[in-house]
């Protein structure tokens, strides 16, 4: 048996080869002869083991303290003591042999911030515009950065924004929501009036209905922010408005539609049918805990799940029963999809079932071959979400993906699933399938139904092609 | 909302499968009864029965609102209360008020108040899309826009689209000017929609707009007839137009599409600097879109230029209160109130105005002191850069 070190340190009859990054274990033990047999000797009792054990440590001590020091063999403790593993030949890394300031100093006190904010390595990910898809800030988008985001939770200073008239940071006290029409009697709201009522806290997406619309022609924005970032999922509370026209005393027999205002410039207004108002639609003030914030309708909002994102009025002030559409410019001029032949389609509601993976993504980089956890969002405006396969090859092969988390109706779904890569080209998709049976179609499916000119409604699958150099970018692929 | 009542129905259909529905809702009322559930389900389920019965009733029962504990919450709204918010005009008219507008007025309101974001004629500047152009006579006759059935026509302006007059009305009211909204009285709302509706020829030069011809307007805009009611995008149960394919192996794709490139390389950098809108942490890193692609895979050199990018991005100049707080004065020090030490106020006050006081805080901070504000001492703060040291002390020394 040989000692661990010689006398002058050096690494006596061992054999620890230092292989291109790798250690080769030598075949001694980590104890002296002396030691092992101190510690046999005193095995059976608690000082014995103890004493194994701290002569187990002493050795271990003496492997670091040196360099280079020798690995140790695979072979157990013979004292009875359990093995601790011991390091490896090398300098070490600087993160952790200098110890940093924080690790040798006094932090932060507690409420230095008293509305915490994410940490400044995190400034890269925020919602942005996308260059030239408006002309005016004011009547235009934000995207969500979903490239950074994980489960299916859209933080509140991420969540996308649409505004046609900008945004406002409103007086709660002074907001009033009318309800008017087919009703027994118009009533007035104040903020403390609607949130006395019994209240309700649903987790649904929202996505606007031209979100991925830049694409219907060809690819045109090279992230998934840009692609896919006109979509956010929050745990929103309030008031069902079913509880609202019921205490209104709604009209059920004419009753057939509501129309929901905004008090905003633009005091966007969208008719919504009758049956989904008494369903899950919500008179919302609450976002993930907090009250929603202004840039998505402070202090109050209309929630209506599935539903394109233009029908949730924000700032909401006003919700009018009625027996007819009212064919307001958001659905009559804008938010109509244009058809091969010339004619739109008008009242095209629903959020399709669509899916995106957001790791990685175009304008990433993989950084090395071998294992990665390839991650995205599933969502359906008419139910759950089933299942989501994944295709590495362009969509040749499927695999089916995990769902991770919650799988909700009307709301974001995370789904992963195992990828070794091999560092050759592959061409990523997914394709999601909900509840209903309906199955994500592929882009030239869409087209060959709706043309190019549709620009709302592109739920079509998502493709990412992985070079070798391990970037990803945007593709069109079927 | 899944009500008692309901609940009640579908356990009694297994039951009693082969009852019709209004006969077992019939029954469970009578069970409710009955069986007395606790007092408050058995209300529940009353209140939820009369609302059944009220969507078969002729009228709404007053006595509904009335079965919940919270229907007195809100208040009824005034007739001014409504008329002030109801502005609402449907395709029937309803809602529109009385009033009128020349083309004329029309084009003098235009002039000062649309044309600077829709241009004279209504085809706008760079600001906003066009409102008039490409529609034609045909077009009015047949009631469909025959450009919108070309896909190589450059815009789609609103009188391509417009279907309904009164969503026009209805728009230019609520929301124009786009920086005043609202602020146009009836009567301008009239002659501006004239006047637009003059520049796409559906109304002659000397046409006067008001509530009483409108009607005769719808029959003329040129793509009345162009909109077709979705129905399985409306209702939540419809059916998908594009089925997509669950095969998941050997499925058919277009090889050409495989190799073909994504956007093109002149917009690489259209969106930013890629690298500085994705985590510096993780199993990726955003790409440098100010170079072309890397050639090959080089993760070490990929992260190394990600973080730099990052701590480029963060900015030096931090405020003295932050400072303060990252050098950890306030563990002993606060702005208004003595601690361990005396507070910022009293120090600035103390030393305010004397020559070179500035410098020698500077070293009493740096090396630590004691004797000047009592017993305790002051450490030395040596792991805190002198600048940083001096912003704070001069921030001290400032009359506030």
């Amino acid at each position: 048996m040989n000692d661990f070190l010689d006398p002058s340190g050096q690494p006596s009859d061992g054999t620890a080869v230092r292989l291109a990054g790798r250690i080769r274990p030598a075949p001694e033990n980590t104890l002296s002869a002396e030691e092992l047999d101190r510690a046999r000797r005193a095995r059976r009792s608690f000082m014995g083991k103890a004493l194994a054990m701290g002569a187990g440590a002493g050795a271990a001590a003496k492997a670091v303290a040196g360099a280079p020091a020798k690995a140790v063999a695979g072979a157990p403790d013979k004292a009875g003591a359990p093995r601790e593993a011991p390091g490896v030949d090398g300098p070490g890394d600087k993160a952790i042999l200098e110890l940093p300031p924080h690790t040798t100093g006094l932090g932060q006190p507690v409420a230095a911030r008293g509305y915490g904010v994410p940490s400044q390595w995190e400034r890269n990910l925020q919602r942005r515009e996308s260059p030239g898809l408006t002309r005016v800030s004011a009547s235009s988008v934000s995207f969500a950065p979903l490239q950074g985001m994980f489960g299916i939770i859209t933080p509140n200073g991420l969540h996308f924004e649409r505004h046609h008239q900008g945004w406002w940071d409103i007086d709660p006290s002074r907001h009033r929501l009318m309800i008017n029409g087919l009703v027994r009697e118009a009533r007035v709201f104040t903020m403390d009036d609607l949130m006395r009522l019994p209240s309700v806290s649903r987790i649904h997406f929202i996505e606007c209905g031209a979100n991925s619309g830049m694409e219907w022609g060809n690819n045109a924005v090279p992230t998934v922010q840009y692609t896919h970032g006109m979509l956010s999922c929050a745990e929103f509370t309030g008031v069902p408005l079913s509880t609202l026209l019921d205490l209104c005393g709604i009209d059920r027999r004419n009753g057939r539609y509501v129309l929901a205002e905004g008090a905003d410039g633009s005091s966007m207004t969208r008719t919504t049918p009758i049956d989904r108002a008494l369903d899950d639609v919500l008179v919302a003030w609450g976002m993930n805990g907090e009250m929603l914030r202004p840039e998505n309708g402070y202090p109050l909002r209309l929630v209506v799940p599935g539903v394109q994102g233009v029908s949730w009025v924000k700032y909401l002030r006003r919700i009018e029963v009625g027996d007819q559409p009212w064919y307001t410019k958001d659905e009559t001029v804008h938010y109509v999809d244009l058809m091969p032949d010339g004619q739109h389609r008008q009242f095209t509601s629903i959020q399709e079932v669509k899916s995106v993976i957001t790791t990685p993504s175009g304008g990433q980089m993989l950084l090395d071959k071998g294992y990665y956890s390839v991650s995205g969002l599933a969502w359906s405006g008419r139910g759950r979400i089933r299942r989501v396969d994944v295709s590495f090859d362009g969509g040749r092969n499927w695999r089916t993906a995990r769902l991770d988390s919650l799988v909700l109706p009307k709301a974001l779904t995370r789904f992963s699933i195992d990828w070794t890569w091999d560092g050759s080209p592959a061409v990523l998709q997914s394709r999601a399938i909900d509840e209903t049976g309906a199955v994500q179609p592929k882009i030239n499916q869409l087209r060959a139904v709706r043309g190019t000119r549709s620009i709302y409604h592109n739920n079509a699958i998502q493709s990412w092609r992985v070079a070798e150099s391990g970037e990803v970018f945007n593709a069109q692929v079927w | 909302m899944r009500r008692c009542g309901e609940r009640r129905v579908r356990s009694l259909k297994r039951v009693l499968p082969t009852a019709a529905l209004a006969g077992a809702i019939a029954i469970a009322f009578g069970l409710a009864a009955t069986f007395g559930a606790d007092a408050q389900a058995a209300s529940d389920a009353d209140a939820k029965a009369a609302t059944v019965k009220t969507a078969q009733a002729k009228t709404p029962d007053a006595k509904t609102a009335n079965a919940t504990p919270w229907a007195g919450i809100g208040r009824p709204a005034t007739r001014s209360e409504i008329q002030a918010w109801d502005i609402d005009v449907r395709t029937d008219f309803k809602g529109l008020p009385p009033g009128s507008g020349s083309v004329e007025a029309g084009e003098r309101v235009w002039e000062a108040k649309c044309a600077i974001c829709h241009g004279t004629f209504g085809e706008s500047n760079e600001v906003f899309t066009p409102i008039v152009g490409g529609t034609t006579k045909e077009d009015i006759e047949s009631g469909h826009v025959a450009n919108l059935k070309r896909t190589d026509f450059p815009q789609r302006s609103t009188m391509m689209k417009l279907s309904q007059v009164s969503t026009l009305w209805d728009y230019i009211r609520r929301a124009m000017p786009w920086n005043a909204p609202k602020s146009l009285s009836t009567d301008e709302v009239y002659a501006v929609t004239a006047y637009i509706l003059n520049l796409a020829d559906v109304v002659p030069a000397d046409y006067v707009l008001s509530d009483r011809n409108i009607v005769d307007v719808q029959k003329r805009l040129p793509n009345r007839n162009g909109m077709t009611f979705y129905e399985p995008l409306w209702r939540v149960d419809g059916k998908p137009d594009a089925q997509g394919d669950a095969c998941m192996s050997g499925c058919r794709t277009d090889p050409a599409r495989l190799a073909a490139a994504g956007l093109p390389e002149h917009a690489r950098d259209a969106h930013g600097n890629l690298m500085a809108q994705n985590r510096v942490v993780g199993p990726v890193r955003g790409a440098d879109t100010t170079r072309p692609p890397r050639p090959d895979l080089d993760g070490a050199q990929v992260a190394a230029l990600a973080e730099a990018t990052m701590l480029a991005s963060i900015p030096h100049q931090r405020k003295p209160e932050d400072l303060a707080r990252e050098a950890n004065c306030m563990a002993c020090h606060a702005v208004d109130a003595k601690m361990v030490g005396p507070s910022f106020r009293d120090v600035g006050a103390k030393y305010r105005g004397r020559p070179g006081v500035a410098e020698m805080l500077v070293g009493r901070v740096k090396n630590g002191t004691s004797g000047a504000w009592g017993d305790v001492p002051m450490p030395a703060n040596a792991a805190i850069a002198d600048d940083d040291i001096r912003v704070i002390v001069n921030w001290i020394l400032e009359d506030r």
